[in-house]
């Protein structure tokens, strides 16, 4: 069942509201803002898709446009933040931190700079626009940076809550953002914390840890309720920042359940699986299955169907959960 | 330096050391012993690899005891083979990475002029300090430095100098064969900046044409400053191949390896001979 102390929304499984989450880091930047001057916007020519644009209505002199110029945004953003200022800048995940990934390295990362940098469309969900603007492998270039916190949040309240707790860390953050809706499974009073974990579902006597993070949590809750409902106990835990991971949760909850299965709309390779895998072999190894893209580029289509096409839909869950649980029992 | 590190460039560092002295030891407001003081002006290094010629400078202005030089690029030192913000006090920014210098140099000048308290008019901090910017010729290349040029020229930054070491070299050779810049000056005029040209070893005009770029309040200023790469070492003057050799390991057909770092230290100490007191 949902974990009561999650503060999960009512209707989740009934009639959930929808949204992006970029809206939330749309509301998010603004809060910030609104408490801390030091907060500036940078975007490149995406003000409205990134959901900058109350932010640039709101605080016109705080927002700088700098023109379809990825490696530009990246490297003045370096020297705002120089200055003193926090920037947030923004793009598609594609092009920051994609085409910009070597500005983003020395003149953020290696400079141990405070710069926000805002990955919208990322994973196949972008849907239309096809595999050029949907990122799966922008977690990978973030989380491989040192210096750099990687945030996914899993929907549009989460999104908010992370944009503002960014700017409380003292470093480099990417945020990573979908385009479409997704379904809204927190609420306001749902905690979060930069590096916790946190259980949303806890079933009986759980033979395996779902670790899911962004949108596709929702899923991991649909699988976690159908997979109940067949006699096979799960935990899933919301793993919003993947970089640092939360090593005590994650390793505490594999070693309970001794069986793992990781979630992500993202390459597996280099991702939030790949992460995971890494950590467990170190501190519990512990059978893993992984869902996510493997090794394929997207394609144009409906967000649901790429979903499914890619293997990430609820019954793909499903399904691994069964297979890791029979590999651990052969064992 | 170069010969106790064994690797590094050799040409440009030489050829804008006129250009660093001058900037150091006049143009630039800065304080050795508070090298983070908040007024003074800023210098972004972007062409990370001549960064030799900063160490020496800065530690001939008193950042650091010259001896301190002979670290360079060994494991553990401050002077990093490209430098580095966070090792280094007085080193602006981390750079090495072609074309990105004039971005970090352009988001600095636009911050120190962004209103500081929201919905403040334009005018912002009213930092009286100047941004400048040290670039070489080659990373005119990078689109990136372009981009920077526009991002400038749109938002009238007036208070960023960039200075270009027009070397004319770069290291798979000359910068017309690899990648033609010129006309380099129309080039930036059409990008909307003020365009000054100086021979880079003439240290009082040099002086002047920074002076000139503090006056001019309707856009960013560049210098283009003619350098000779190698500059007082003869063997090395013009010849591209010494862009990223130290002595000891350059082109042998003039000079043998084995001699190279003291005979061009020797040509350095004596101004080619002109000095005879201290020959060694």
């Amino acid at each position: 069942m949902i974990n009561p102390d999650a503060k999960l929304a009512e209707n989740i499984f009934d009639t959930p509201e929808m949204e992006p989450t970029r809206n939330g880091f749309g509301r998010g930047l603004v809060e910030a803002a609104e408490k801390d001057e030091r907060i500036i916007a940078l975007c490149a020519d995406l003000t409205e898709s990134t959901r900058m644009e109350e932010f640039a209505k709101k605080f016109p002199e705080r927002y700088v446009e700098v023109g379809v110029a990825e490696q530009n945004l990246a490297a003045l953003a370096s020297g705002c933040a120089n200055y003193g200022k926090i920037p947030f800048i923004t793009s598609y995940a594609t092009f920051s931190p994609g085409r910009n990934n070597e500005q983003i390295r020395t003149t953020i990362a290696i400079n141990n700079l405070p710069v926000k940098i805002v990955g919208s469309h990322a994973g196949v969900s972008v849907g239309p626009d096809g595999a050029t603007h949907q990122a799966l492998e922008d977690m990978a270039l973030m989380r491989v940076l040192p210096r750099m916190t990687v945030l996914y949040p899993c929907d549009a309240e989460e999104a908010q809550k992370a944009t503002i707790a960014s700017v409380g860390v003292n470093g480099p953050v990417y945020i990573r953002l979908a385009r479409e809706k997704s379904p809204l499974c927190t609420t306001r009073d749902t905690p979060f914390e930069v590096g916790k974990a946190i259980e949303f579902w806890r079933g009986k006597n759980p033979q395996v840890a779902i670790f899911a993070t962004g949108p596709l949590v929702y899923n991991a809750l649909l699988a976690a309720r159908e997979l109940e409902k067949e006699g096979v106990g799960v935990v899933v835990a919301n793993v919003h920042t993947v970089k640092p991971l939360d090593e005590e949760v994650l390793v505490s909850l594999a070693r309970e359940c001794g069986a793992v299965v990781t979630v992500e709309e993202h390459q597996i390779a280099g991702g939030f699986g790949s992460a995971t895998a890494e950590l467990l072999a170190r501190e519990r190894p512990t059978p893993i299955e992984f869902i996510g893209v493997h090794d394929q580029f997207g394609q144009s289509g409906k967000p649901e169907e790429l979903i499914e096409h890619y293997g990430m839909g609820v019954s793909y869950i499903v399904a691994a959960t069964k297979k890791v649980v029979a590999r651990t029992h052969q064992k | 330096m170069l010969v106790a590190a064994g690797s590094g460039h050799t040409a440009g560092p030489l050829g804008m050391a006129d250009i660093f002295t001058a900037l150091y030891f006049r143009i630039l407001k800065h304080d050795p012993k508070s090298p983070e003081w908040e007024d003074r002006d800023r210098l972004f290094l972007s062409n990370g690899h001549i960064c030799p010629v900063r160490y020496a400078t800065m530690a001939h202005a008193g950042y650091f005891p010259v001896e301190e030089c002979l670290t360079l690029r060994k494991f553990g030192s401050r002077l990093q083979g490209h430098p580095e913000r966070e090792r280094l006090p007085g080193i602006e920014t981390t750079s090495g990475p072609l074309g990105s210098g004039l971005s970090q140099a352009a988001g600095y000048a636009y911050a120190a002029r962004m209103p500081a308290r929201p919905n403040g008019r334009s005018g912002g901090d009213k930092k009286k300090f100047r941004i400048y910017c040290a670039m070489s010729d080659g990373e005119h290349d990078a689109g990136n430095t372009w981009e920077a040029a526009m991002f400038a020229a749109k938002n009238r930054l007036s208070n960023l100098t960039g200075i270009i070491d027009r070397n004319n070299i770069q290291i798979d050779g000359y910068t017309e064969d690899i990648m033609p810049l010129e006309p380099l000056r129309d080039k930036y005029e059409a990008f909307g900046w003020h365009v000054l040209e100086v021979d880079g070893h003439n240290i009082p005009q040099f002086i002047a044409m920074c002076s000139e770029a503090e006056a001019i309040q309707e856009k960013p200023t560049v210098i283009i400053a003619h350098t000779i790469p190698g500059k007082g070492i003869k063997e090395i003057e013009n010849d591209f191949r010494w862009h990223g050799s130290p002595p000891g390991k350059g082109p042998t057909d003039v000079i043998p390896a084995e001699e190279q770092g003291k005979v061009f230290l020797d040509e350095l100490r004596t101004l080619g001979g002109k000095i005879t007191s201290e020959h060694q």
